[in-house]
């Protein structure tokens, strides 16, 4: 018994999912009613509903975050990308006749992903040929990015009147929120493609060792090329999501700061900003872990002045509890528990 | 014409940096022809739809009133803003106006326009500075009377309520001049009837998206709410979509008062989704035109100058939409 529990300890999942547990406590506490799911108007209707939705753009980026991550990169344009292919749907969409046909809006959302990828392949040029550090390279384009995306909206927010585009953020498929779905889809198919394939243990290998990696015939360069267009992808779609939710395209705040929410849910989820082995259930449980934060301000009702303190806490504890001379610490506890358990066994 | 003015303002750039520049404007000569004078003006950025609007309107009332406009847009940064200024210094414009992007942090690059004996006029946003003399005049909202008006507008509609009203209140970016002001005023006129009761205050930091998380939480934690005092029309527009996906009719069930009165709000307030609009107006041209005048004949203009501006209700929304600008 104490020997699985000291196995469940030491997994490196362990504290996300224990201040993730803490957290729904804080909020049942404040909100009896938090945990309760009802259908209404032919849709699920809760606060963790909610959570999922609202977190499912910073999990759909935080994947292809942990992808970059796992080649010891990082990509801070993250958030200007998501603003660029929002400020690209709702620009064609208005410009358009019918802004709410169907045809349309699957016109704007194509070019929307396509401008994406090129975004995602000019970073992974800086970084795979030019052989720029990725943290520089990504900066050029979250600081430019915005203002691609200002350029297009010409500094206004534009609002679209498209029941097709808004239904991509606030619809129902089955009662279930759109945006949950095609976050559930891309984390299905990161996971699948790189956890059923070799690409995840190359992707690995080139954020352990470059050189080594490459002298063993893993083409690094194109690995790179792809995981930073993944990447950009997932912002985009992300991007569009935000977008889609309020139904309009707002440059200046579209996924503002969505970078660090992404990294912090890679981080939180166990895996190392040094690159290497990664974990994408990680990722998901920190996507969580944030989205839940944010309703517990709203629910306990912290001042929004406190609101910063309260969220560096929290983030504070946990990559306390995860850091290594933590985790040292535990694991002293954790042979002693094991060597009892194994005691035990000795003596029956 | 605009090439001829280029070339002088270069010319009086490379004196100002050779150091010939002598102290004090062009004001104190006397009243200048308005053709003549030149009026620098340093804007946030292009931040949204309210702000355009205001670019546009001071643009236009410059071009009809005559006056050359020297224009710079900081994108929302300070240091922007402040090299903006200090090039209007060096080109010896007539008057500087600008909008300042945060309150605090303007006594070094003020006291060089002053100085210089350039006059600055502070337009929509006000500075945190304990030397006023550093301007000649504010012109802008009152923020507080705004969050007045929309606490009257709530304490005449539950005039004769009798079981507690509870309100939600979308603040605006925390720390900002119009959050605070818009709070303290609404919080001030509803005190009068204790039956209205803030159950629950968040920042939506100005966004629709953030309007709309926020109001998704806390109609789950507070199930009875009976409105929303949203700091911008951004917010409330968010809250609606929030209250739509909880089921119930905004501006009915729930009802809805903001600020500012853009045009996607206002038509928002045509519709019914939307109960009461106190207006911030972005259109300070005319006024800002005046002061100039008033400067550059020797007069001092008043220190601080409120925007005209009105309220509007559902009816008021559908006559004036067809003319809203911005």
């Amino acid at each position: 018994m104490s020997a699985v529990l000291a196995k469940v300890v030491a997994h490196r999942l362990f504290w996300p999912v224990v201040m993730l547990l803490i957290l729904f406590t804080i909020n049942l506490i404040a909100f009896p009613g938090f945990f309760t799911i009802s259908v209404r108007d032919g849709h699920l209707f809760g606060s963790l509903i909610d959570i999922l939705r609202n977190g499912a753009p910073t999990l759909i980026i935080a994947v292809g975050m942990t992808l970059v991550i796992a080649t010891r990169g990082i990509d801070l344009s993250v958030g200007a990308v998501a603003a660029i292919s929002g400020a690209v749907a709702c620009s064609i969409i208005l410009g358009s006749p019918e802004p709410g046909s169907l045809a349309t809006v699957a016109v704007a959302v194509s070019v929307a992903l396509l401008i994406s990828l090129v975004l995602g392949v000019w970073n992974g040029f800086l970084v795979a040929v030019l052989g720029i550090q990725p943290i520089i390279a990504t900066l050029i384009l979250m600081t430019a990015g915005r203002g691609v995306a200002m350029l297009i909206t010409e500094g206004q927010i534009l609002t679209v009147n498209s029941p097709p585009f808004k239904f991509l953020g606030s619809g129902f498929w089955f009662g279930v929120p759109i945006a949950v779905i095609i976050a559930a889809v891309v984390f299905g198919l990161a996971a699948l493609i790189t956890r059923r394939t070799a690409l995840g243990m190359f992707i690995e290998s080139v954020g352990i060792n470059p050189e080594a990696s490459r002298q063993a015939g893993v083409r690094a360069r194109g690995l790179l090329f792809a995981v930073y267009t993944f990447c950009a992808f997932c912002a985009a779609i992300a991007g569009l999501i935000l977008t889609a939710n309020t139904a309009a395209a707002d440059a200046n705040n579209t996924g503002l700061f969505i970078e660090l929410d992404a990294i912090l849910a890679v981080v939180i989820g166990g895996t190392s900003l040094a690159g290497g082995r990664y974990s994408l259930l990680g990722t998901l449980v920190g996507a969580l872990v944030i989205q839940t934060l944010v309703t517990t301000v709203y629910t306990v009702g912290i001042p929004p002045i406190a609101t910063m303190v309260f969220k560096a806490a929290v983030v504070t504890v946990v990559c306390l509890l995860q850091s290594p001379t933590t985790a040292e610490a535990f694991s002293g506890v954790r042979r002693r528990l094991a060597l009892r358990a194994g005691k035990g066994v000795a003596a029956s | 014409m605009k090439k001829l003015i280029g070339i002088a303002a270069a010319g009086a750039m490379l004196v100002a940096l050779a150091g010939c520049a002598s102290a004090g404007g062009g004001t104190a000569d006397g009243p200048k022809p308005l053709d003549e004078l030149v009026v620098g003006f340093a804007q946030v950025g292009a931040e949204s739809g309210w702000r355009t609007a205001n670019t546009k309107d001071i643009q236009s009332a410059f071009e009809e009133a005559g006056i050359e406009l020297k224009f710079s847009d900081a994108q929302q940064k300070q240091e922007n803003q402040i090299k903006a200024i200090r090039s209007y210094i060096q080109q010896q414009v007539d008057v500087i106006a600008f909008s300042p992007v945060v309150e605090t942090g303007w006594d070094a690059v003020l006291n060089e326009a002053k100085a210089a004996g350039i006059p600055v006029v502070l337009t929509d946003r006000a500075v945190d500075s304990k030397d006023d003399s550093l301007y000649v005049s504010f012109l802008g909202s009152d923020f507080v009377e705004e969050g007045k008006k929309a606490g009257q507008w709530v304490l005449e509609e539950y005039a004769d309520a009798t079981e507690p009203v509870e309100i939600i209140q979308l603040e605006g970016t925390t720390g900002a001049a119009p959050a605070i002001d818009r709070a303290e005023g609404f919080a001030e006129v509803i005190a009068e009837n204790p039956a209205l009761e803030v159950v629950a205050s968040q920042t939506g930091d100005f966004t629709r998206a953030g309007g709309k998380q926020v109001t998704e939480a806390l109609l789950k934690s507070n199930p009875g709410v009976d409105l929303i005092y949203a700091h911008n029309d951004d917010m409330g527009l968010g809250a609606i979509e929030a209250i739509e996906a909880a089921g119930l009719v905004p501006g009915k069930d729930i009802k809805i008062v903001t600020v500012d009165a853009v045009k996607d709000g206002m038509q928002a307030l045509a519709d019914g989704k939307i109960n009461f609009i106190v207006e911030c107006s972005p259109l300070l041209g005319k006024q800002l035109i005046e002061i100039v005048k008033q400067i550059n004949d020797g007069e001092a203009p008043e220190k601080r100058i409120i925007t005209e501006e009105t309220t509007f209700t559902q009816e008021q929304a559908i006559e004036a939409l067809p003319d809203r600008q911005y």
